[in-house]
């Protein structure tokens, strides 16, 4: 077996097959329900399962890829040298077109990054179409919406969405593997949009709420600005480089005659060109100048890559929803739970995270101080708004977003595996809060965690599979025996390489970036517990919702249970196989050269450590234990407040209120966007409107009016008095003719004779003069 | 005077047989203005015809004009056509006549005149 096809072939299949369930639903459901025609619930049950299947099989086709991988590309042999390019494979499966220089292509470019990818995504997205079996139940039939009432005050009754559901899912796992798969930039940006557009469906799939629709709206708008800044990035690549290509590609034609394939010279990839092999892969930036006369002291290509890499960036921003696009992932929260599950927690926002992650040769360390910068910024927001925040949904939101800062500060950082370590296990973690966190929904029909607790005698598997995911997300472990959840070792190698950066770098600013993760573990593991404490311990607050509360059906548990194996155990060597964990996977894909110690060349004093460096004890141990007690305080305090009631909530609200006030309202953010961005641009289109209204359309309305009355003017004066009436004179004087000549009609024969004669002597007459004077003539 | 006297001196030729005719046309044309009776104006027209066909046959006579002046047989020809047409013509108007008894109980021409403008 040959690698090299044997992979690109299975990761194809893997990724077309939700395609296919995709086709097969739209095509045999939404279309006839266009015509009117609406399936039974039977038949939408099998699209369901037919779009479950397919995710399934696409997840046994990772998984023996990913066993292939393993088989062909042993771990650990290279893990410390760090000099050779990382094994991968890279080519086209179909030339979509060809613009000069510009090929744009479906290809595919296969690391250990991506098979770890395609197993991660494949295998979330198995558990939330298995629950959404369950969860999605009512939808099945006819569905009363509680949240829109219609004109005449009843609630909206509207035909279910089953099959719709399964639909964009399939959609969604379709273009999210494509992220991954794809082999070049034009490409990640077309599945990176596909995703955009799957998520507004998703977000707006209770699309008769206002709540939901103006959520899909804003997620779209949102990320479409970080977009633009992405589409700058590709501009400025493309120009430079004159490839999107991320690796090395064979370019294969086919010569007319035959079909023998003609090998033609392998076109150079963005890595390749930037970090060549001659160079030791260093980042060369005078690859992005073409001209040799241009002044190498201003950097021109070292600026060309940093405007590159923050486009890059921004795309990211929009999608992970960093600050300061950050506002549409809490307000994505009224889609469906398996959704925020699914693409708004685990995949999509991760899809950010990973594009940083595979485009990190082209970061200058300039611009990896920005995604730092920005990702410290994320957390520290997101970890302290999820502290107040009282809708379920809502503290999971604002830790996700908190979470996606950890993974942008420690790629920013140069923790290049701490970073997609951390995507990984989050991913597992927080697809299983939101699991569970929907469970708990779909028993008290509330998102209020107010109107929730005690819950956990009623529903113990999704109480303890979610006090699971708690201590995965906050980092618990032991750290003197090294054993733990997840995210211990995750977070873990986050805040080491924080550590490890702080003390590469003495300036007391560059130390912010390493108290704001340790104080993010702390809140994290304040609201975590927080959220597990109102849900699941306490006294009911809802005595009614309470009593109706129940756990969720097998085929909502089993996904949990699933989920909380791997958000236990993720992070784990493989017993017996001590090479065999998600980070010695990662390391093997660790993009060439960007493992030792750079420096900045704009910023020179900017050192980014070798990550290999934070995993020395003396910044490991202080790291790691820092974490683990601000975790320890965290859940303390949580404890304090929720179970032994030391401290009452309400009175830490009162003596806090200005600061409880700018947390509960999200620092303001939507109201300073309403207020800067949305207001000035709704304000400009009603004086465009207003334009419209009172100037342009008053002058084409009178432009109108103007030719409507020369129209009848011209009817009144040339039709009517010229031409009708020189027709009428021609009929009258026809007529008055006629009424002239009928009086020579007398009936009298003879007098008709007599007529004849005269006329006939008459013309004799006349003819015998004009003869003489013809002849005369 | 002079005309008159020179007709009654000169032998009989083509002018004397058109005098003939067209006293006979006169008389036919007078008796179709003046008689009410529509057999009466039939004869007028049967007058008319005969008047016409005495020229023609003038014209058509080689002992009349000389051998070398006529053109043949066609005058004698043609008055023969104008004999077999107002034949016809007698029976189509006798019938027309015989009608117009039966509507009105007389043949006045005077009273057909409902074709009157």
């Amino acid at each position: 077996m040959n690698p090299a096809a044997t992979l690109p072939a299975v990761l194809a299949i893997a990724w077309l097959l939700p395609l296919a369930a995709f086709a097969v639903v739209w095509i045999g459901y939404s279309l006839p329900q266009l015509a009117g025609r609406r399936p039974g619930a039977t038949a939408q049950r099998f699209a369901g399962w037919l779009a479950t299947s397919a995710i399934g099989s696409s997840f046994a086709l990772s998984m023996f890829a990913l066993v292939v991988w393993l088989a062909y590309h042993p771990l650990g042999g290279d893990e410390h040298g760090g000099h050779g390019a990382p094994p991968s494979y890279s080519g086209d499966y179909y030339l979509l077109a060809q613009f000069g220089e510009l090929r744009l292509s479906i290809g595919y470019y296969i690391d250990a990054l991506t098979v770890a990818m395609f197993a991660m995504v494949t295998l979330i997205s198995t558990c939330v179409h298995v629950y959404s079996m369950g969860y999605m139940d009512e939808e099945l039939h006819e569905v009363a919406d509680h949240e829109v009432a219609t004109s005449d005050g009843n609630y909206l009754h509207r035909p279910g969405r089953y099959h719709r559901f399964y639909q964009y899912l399939s959609l969604f796992s379709f273009s999210m593997l494509g992220i991954v798969l794809a082999g070049n930039l034009a490409m990640v940006f077309v599945f990176w949009e596909l995703v955009g557009i799957c998520s507004y469906f998703l977000i707006g799939f209770y699309y008769e709420r206002p709540s939901a629709s103006t959520a899909a709206n804003k997620a779209f708008i949102v990320n479409r600005i970080g977009d633009f800044g992405m589409l700058i990035g590709l501009m400025a690549l493309w120009t430079s480089l004159g490839t999107l290509q991320f690796g090395d590609t064979q370019l294969t034609a086919r010569t007319s005659a035959g079909h023998v394939k003609m090998v033609v010279p392998i076109e150079q990839g963005i890595f390749s060109k930037l970090r060549s092999e001659d160079q030791h892969y260093h980042l060369d930036a005078s690859a992005m100048v073409r001209s040799a006369e241009t002044d190498e002291s201003a950097h021109p290509g070292y600026w060309l890559l940093f405007v590159a890499g923050l486009g890059i960036f921004s795309g990211c921003v929009g999608k992970s929803a960093q600050f300061p696009l950050h506002t549409w992932l809490p307000d994505a929260m009224a889609g469906p739970t398996p959704v925020s599950a699914l693409v708004h927690s685990a995949t999509m926002v991760a899809a950010g995270v990973y594009l940083v992650g595979r485009c990190y040769p082209i970061f200058v360390p300039e611009a990896l101080l920005v995604v730092a910068v920005v990702g410290a910024v994320t957390l520290a927001l997101g970890a302290s708004i999820a502290i107040t925040a009282f809708d379920i949904k809502h503290v999971l939101a604002y830790s996700t977003i908190s979470q996606l800062g950890y993974m942008m500060l420690a790629l920013g950082l140069g923790g290049w595996v701490a970073g997609l370590f951390h995507l990984v296990t989050h991913a597992f973690f927080k697809s299983l809060l939101f699991l569970c966190s929907g469970s708990v929904i779909h028993a008290v029909h509330s998102n209020d965690l107010r109107h929730m607790g005690g819950l956990r005698h009623k529903m113990p598997w999704t109480a303890y599979t979610m006090l699971a995911g708690c201590l995965a997300i906050i980092g618990a472990g032991v750290p003197i025996w090294g054993i733990g959840f997840s995210g211990y070792f995750s977070k873990d190698a986050v805040i080491e390489q924080a550590w490890s950066f702080a003390g590469a770098n003495p300036s007391p600013t560059y130390q912010l970036l390493l108290y704001v993760p340790i104080a993010g573990a702390f809140a994290t593991a304040c609201y975590m517990f927080r959220l597990w404490y109102m849900t699941f311990v306490g006294e009911p607050g809802h005595p009614h919702r309470f009593e109706n509360a129940h756990e969720s059906p097998p085929s909502m548990v089993g996904p949990l249970v699933v989920l909380a194996v791997f958000a236990i155990g993720v992070g784990w060597h493989t017993p017996f196989m001590s090479d065999l964990s998600v980070t010695s996977i990662l390391e093997q894909a660790r993009p060439a050269g960007t493992q030792a110690t750079t420096s900045g060349t704009l910023l020179t004093e900017l050192t980014l450590p070798d990550e290999h460096l934070s995993h020395e004890p003396e910044i490991a141990d202080p790291a790691s234990q820092s974490a683990f007690f601000a975790a320890l305080l965290g859940v303390l305090l949580a404890t304090m407040i929720y179970v032994w009631r030391w401290l009452h909530a309400d009175e830490i609200r009162q003596s806090f209120a200005p600061i409880y006030k700018l947390l509960s309202n999200a620092w303001w953010f939507n109201e300073l966007y309403q207020w800067t961005f949305v207001r000035p641009t709704l304000a400009l289109s009603r004086l465009f409107a207003s334009i419209d209204r009172w100037v342009i359309d008053p002058l084409v309305n009178g432009l109108a009016r103007l030719f409507a009355y020369a129209a009848k003017l011209l009817d009144r004066v040339v039709d009517r008095g010229v031409v009708d009436s020189s027709f009428d004179a021609l009929a009258h004087g026809t007529w008055d003719v006629g009424l002239a000549l009928r009086r020579l009609q007398t009936g009298r024969l003879r007098q008709y004779m007599v007529f004849l004669v005269v006329g006939t002597l008459g013309l004799f007459a006349i003819a015998s003069l004009c003869w003489k004077y013809a002849l005369a003539g | 005077m002079y005309l008159l006297g020179h007709l009654l001196t000169e032998p009989v030729g083509v002018v004397h047989y058109m005098i003939v005719g067209a006293v006979l046309f006169t008389c036919g044309v007078v008796c179709m203005a003046t008689k009410r009776n529509a057999l009466g104006i039939l004869m007028g027209i049967e007058l008319v015809l005969n008047g016409a066909n005495v020229n023609l046959i003038a014209f058509g006579s080689p002992y009349l004009r000389g051998a070398e002046a006529t053109i043949g047989l066609d005058g004698q020809l043609m008055a023969m056509f104008v004999i077999v047409l107002a034949a016809a013509e007698a029976a189509v108007a006798l019938a027309i006549a015989l009608n117009f008894y039966n509507n009105f109980g007389s043949i006045d021409v005077d009273r057909a005149n409902q074709l009157k403008g």
